[in-house]
């Protein structure tokens, strides 16, 4: 039988990547996927007949250039076309077009608020300032700050000489931002409420935290810190779905030499003398490896497909304890027409790039009760997206879908285990929300698919269906990642490795988990570098 | 087109599709294409190029030069004037062709439509009447007829457009092949299509009498509306002719009629469009010249070119080492491609440099500061970006 150099557990994009690196340093790998399709959460899905829903993560902007460049994605399929123009409804029948062009948009900025509309060029420039700072981050690996390995002193002192050339303020201000909620750090630039909401959502989403819970600020910052073409912040729509970027990345690691299996769950990954030496499938059959990546999540990857026996003393607890709350839904709907929403302009360019439906800070916080509660709220916080309004192969023509992701959907419930009627019922209290923005909208429906956290965790495998694979708090951020110790990408067994978004640094799709955890299964195995260095230093 | 306005007498021609691309230009960004007035963009120059890599777009070729020439030596003419043989060139066939002098300098590139077996089309960037007059001289019977003002022109490209057009109902349109010359019944005056483009992507482009365009503009966009149309200018333009490796006047050549320098021009040699110079025609203008520049190989050579990071390399220096001690050429022209996820060019480099290290020294700005970098340089031969789906038949449906 054969024995691989790397096994992979999980077809997600950051698995897909690492197998992708390793092929090119000449590595015998093997992908296995429980599913009969890859790509995990970055997927496309012809759920109804003509219609492809990206069914779980549906924009884009973290996906680092250097990669896609590297991998020559565009030659395996992918193109990731920017989409413009976000409107964002308030609860009083206010709207906040955010129009592509500057002038444009200052002057709808200055129709809510003058003093606000001045005040988004500082948030802008405060934003950027942070967002480079931590784009540096994102392809390396976090150092140990108690470690005396050289790599470690060197990239400690690294991140130091970026922390200094911010300047003696925005150190202090940085060290808050971590820890601030997205409402409080908002609240020194805006005083208008719907602005302030516009922006807070990019502080919850994913996330189980509120509008005003410490550390959301850091989570809005993770959301803004991608780029399209190096703009900063701005968002794109992968051509042909999500699942277009995962489908891009297997072409450029079967180019490479490396092997995908799909309906290939693992049951366990097999340890011997402290070492990982293979995988167990569910149907039994064992495949022999030299080293065991995991794709799957921290707390699914010890306590799921590890035996407790086979860990070291801390570890199990360590996984049981991670922070990786479901607090996300997605309803994707095919409709039979362009949607039109009340109060908005004929204004193509802004009638079919997203929607945001935040109503007020308030009406957000109210939201993230409900979840505390173990409820959901009848009037959620909804980030949508029509991406057949932008990418022809989606849906027929003149003919939509249109994707919501709805902040909070609780994993667990107070009345107990989610059914499918209460998911439909989950699913009806979305729509009847965006019924009140624009009417008529219900008789558009052609299809529709719900997914709570029930259905994200058993479909796609991350637990309680957390979109990041961990919480992205300060405790579990940079080399506390996902455990204090463990941040490098090694795990406690030898020979075994993780390269999801449990690890640094976390969720989106950004391929920068997978080729980290490339580079140092490298660095151990002796062979040389694959991964190419980020192309973000000369910002 | 006139205008009551003020200052009538001093404004811009409009072309026939003024009307509805005023309407559509958001931004009032206007440029000038002899003489007419002409989009830089409408909504956002990144938005039209991805129209045209994602769906579909228009760009008003009207201002272009459109010649017909006409009669018993008509073809013989212009073999005469164009390097290429346009003898094997069969009708309702289009074929790209350059022109020089008889030093051998481009004088322009451009293409020529064989519309019937004494009848010709030639389209080109800039006014060049005067030159067919004179390349004209000593064949009887060729009449040359300036149609620019008369007969519109879109270009229409991107890979929706063939939906857009089979949906419109143009029977046949799923046979036209590349560079492939067919007629469709459409208003009155009947609509030609060549697929033809600029963009090196599925496109087409659309030739109608002026007075039935605002009839195929208002047709093309009811049915384009569910397949992205956007109207683009020229500085989508000019991002996807640079991904396709095409090249545009006083950017890669300088027009040799125009050049005052000696050797400021170009030859199709140092263009790399030596594949357009064909040797087995006895005669034909810059004959001499050109084999001589085979024979000694050009002093420069356009070059494509995939550079390291994303600064794009505009007007930059082209140097031998890192060091830059030793210049070897220039860039013509620099951006950072969107669909290509690569910072590229295309840059004139001395021939007998071509083998060794190829560095670009990059000035870029940030917040009025002034940075330079120096980046590593690799010869790309092939077009950044030439999609199956330009060259299918028939093309994919949406």
């Amino acid at each position: 039988m054969k024995n691989y150099d790397a096994i992979i557990i999980g077809a997600g994009h950051n698995g897909l990547t690492n197998a992708a690196y390793l092929a090119r340093a000449d590595l015998n790998v093997l992908v296995v996927e429980k599913n009969d399709y890859i790509g995990g959460a970055a997927v496309t899905r012809e759920i109804h007949d003509g219609w492809f829903y990206s069914s779980c993560s549906y924009v884009c902007s973290m996906m680092r250039q250097s990669i896609h460049r590297d991998l020559d994605l565009t030659r395996h399929g992918l193109i990731l076309v920017p989409y413009l123009g976000t409107v964002n409804f308030g609860d009083n029948g206010e709207t906040l077009s955010a129009y592509h062009a500057e002038g444009p948009y200052y002057n709808e900025l200055r129709s809510h608020s003058p003093h606000d509309a001045d005040a988004m060029f500082r948030l802008q420039a405060d934003l950027n300032r942070y967002a480079q700072l931590i784009r540096k981050t994102l392809m390396r690996t976090p150092p140990d700050p108690t470690s005396l390995k050289p790599r470690d002193i060197k990239e400690m002192l690294f991140l130091a000489k970026e922390f200094g050339n911010l300047g003696e303020k925005e150190f202090y201000e940085y060290v808050r931002f971590f820890t601030m909620s997205a409402a409080e750090f908002l609240d020194d630039y805006f005083e208008n409420d719907l602005i302030k909401a516009t922006i807070a959502g990019a502080g919850i989403i994913g996330t189980a935290l509120g509008v005003y819970s410490p550390g959301s600020a850091y989570i809005l910052l993770h959301h803004v810190m991608g780029d399209v073409d190096g703009s900063i912040g701005a968002w794109g729509l992968a051509r042909g779905g999500m699942g277009a970027i995962s489908k891009a990345i297997a072409g450029a690691l079967k180019e490479a030499g490396g092997e995908i299996r799909v309906n290939a769950g693992v049951q366990q990954i097999l340890v011997k003398n402290g070492r990982a030496i293979g995988v167990v499938l569910e149907n039994g059959e064992e495949i022999n490896a030299s080293i065991v990546v995991s794709n799957l999540d921290a707390k699914r990857t010890f306590t799921k497909v590890m035996d407790k026996k086979d860990l070291p003393e801390g570890i199990y607890e360590k996984a049981k304890n991670f922070k990786i709350r479901g607090s996300s839904g997605k309803v994707n709907i095919a409709l039979s027409a362009l949607p039109k929403f009340t109060g908005l302009p004929d204004n193509k360019y802004i009638n079919r790039g997203g929607q945001g439906f935040c109503g007020s800070l308030e009406t957000m916080e109210r939201a993230y009760d409900c979840w505390k509660r173990g409820t959901w709220s009848d009037d959620p916080f909804i980030e949508s997206v029509i991406p057949s309004a932008w990418d022809p192969t989606v849906a027929p023509p003149g003919k939509h879908w249109m994707s919501n992701f709805i902040q909070y959907c609780p994993s667990e419930l107070a009345d107990g285990p989610w059914t499918p009627e209460k998911r439909d019922q989950f699913g009806q209290t979305v729509v009847n929300k965006i019924e009140r923005y624009s009417p008529g909208f219900k008789d558009l429906i052609v299809h529709m698919e719900v997914r709570t956290p029930y259905e994200i965790e058993n479909e796609i495998g991350l637990t309680e269906g957390n979109i990041f694979q961990g919480e992205l708090t300060i405790d579990q951020l940079l080399f506390n990642r996902p455990f204090p110790g463990y941040s490098q990408y090694r795990m406690p067994i030898k020979n075994m490795y993780m390269c999801g978004s449990s690890t640094h640094p976390g969720g989106g799709v950004s391929s920068c988990c997978g080729v980290n955890a490339a580079r140092e299964i490298l660095i151990d195995l002796k062979k040389p570098n694959t991964v190419p260095e980020d192309d973000c230093y000369d910002e | 087109m006139t205008t009551d306005r003020k200052f009538a007498d001093e404004r811009l021609k409009l072309s026939p599709f003024h009307d509805r691309q005023a309407a559509l230009n958001l931004r009032d960004s206007w440029s000038v294409w002899n003489g007419y007035k002409f989009a830089e963009y409408y909504y956002d120059a990144e938005y039209e190029y991805f129209c045209v890599r994602n769906t579909c777009g228009t760009y008003d070729i009207c201002p272009m030069q459109k010649y017909l020439i006409q009669g018993d030596n008509a073809e013989a003419m212009l073999n005469r004037m164009v390097t290429r043989d346009i003898t094997k060139l069969q009708e309702n066939r289009v074929t790209y062709v350059c022109w020089c002098t008889n030093e051998g300098r481009m004088i322009d590139d451009g293409t020529i439509f064989k519309l019937g077996p004494k009848k010709f089309m030639l389209t080109c960037g800039s006014p060049s009447l005067a030159w067919l007059k004179k390349a004209s001289f000593g064949f009887d019977a060729v009449e040359i007829e300036d149609i620019t003002d008369t007969l519109a022109a879109l270009s229409f490209q991107g890979p929706t457009t063939f939906s857009v057009l089979k949906a419109m109902g143009l029977k046949g349109i799923e046979d036209l092949k590349p560079f492939q010359i067919g007629y469709f019944d459409f208003a009155e005056s009947g609509l030609m299509i060549s697929r033809t483009g600029f963009t090196g992507d599925l496109g087409y482009e659309l030739w109608i009498q002026n007075k039935d365009a605002l009839e195929l503009w208002d047709k093309l966009y009811s049915i384009g509306e569910d397949y992205g149309i956007q109207p683009y200018g020229e500085s989508a333009t000019n991002m996807a002719r640079l991904e396709a490796g095409f090249i545009m006047p006083y950017m890669e050549f300088n027009e040799a009629l125009k050049t005052v320098h000696y050797q400021h021009d170009q030859t199709p040699f140092e263009l790399n469009l030596g594949w357009l110079v064909d040797f087995n025609k006895p005669l034909f203008n810059g004959r001499k010249a050109l084999l001589l520049d085979k024979k000694n190989g050009p002093k420069y050579t356009l070059t494509k070119l995939d550079i390291e990071g994303n600064k794009p390399a505009e007007g930059s220096y082209i140097y031998g080492d890192k060091k830059c001690s030793l210049e070897i050429g220039y860039v013509t022209s620099a951006m950072w491609s969107p669909a290509v996820k690569a910072n590229i060019a295309m840059a004139m480099i001395e021939t007998e440099h071509l083998q060794g290290e190829i560095w670009a020294e990059i000035y870029y700005e940030k917040e009025l500061r002034q940075y330079d970098k120096v980046a590593r340089c690799s010869i790309k031969e092939k077009p950044f970006w030439a999609p199956s789906r330009a060259r299918m038949t028939p093309p994919e449906n949406y």
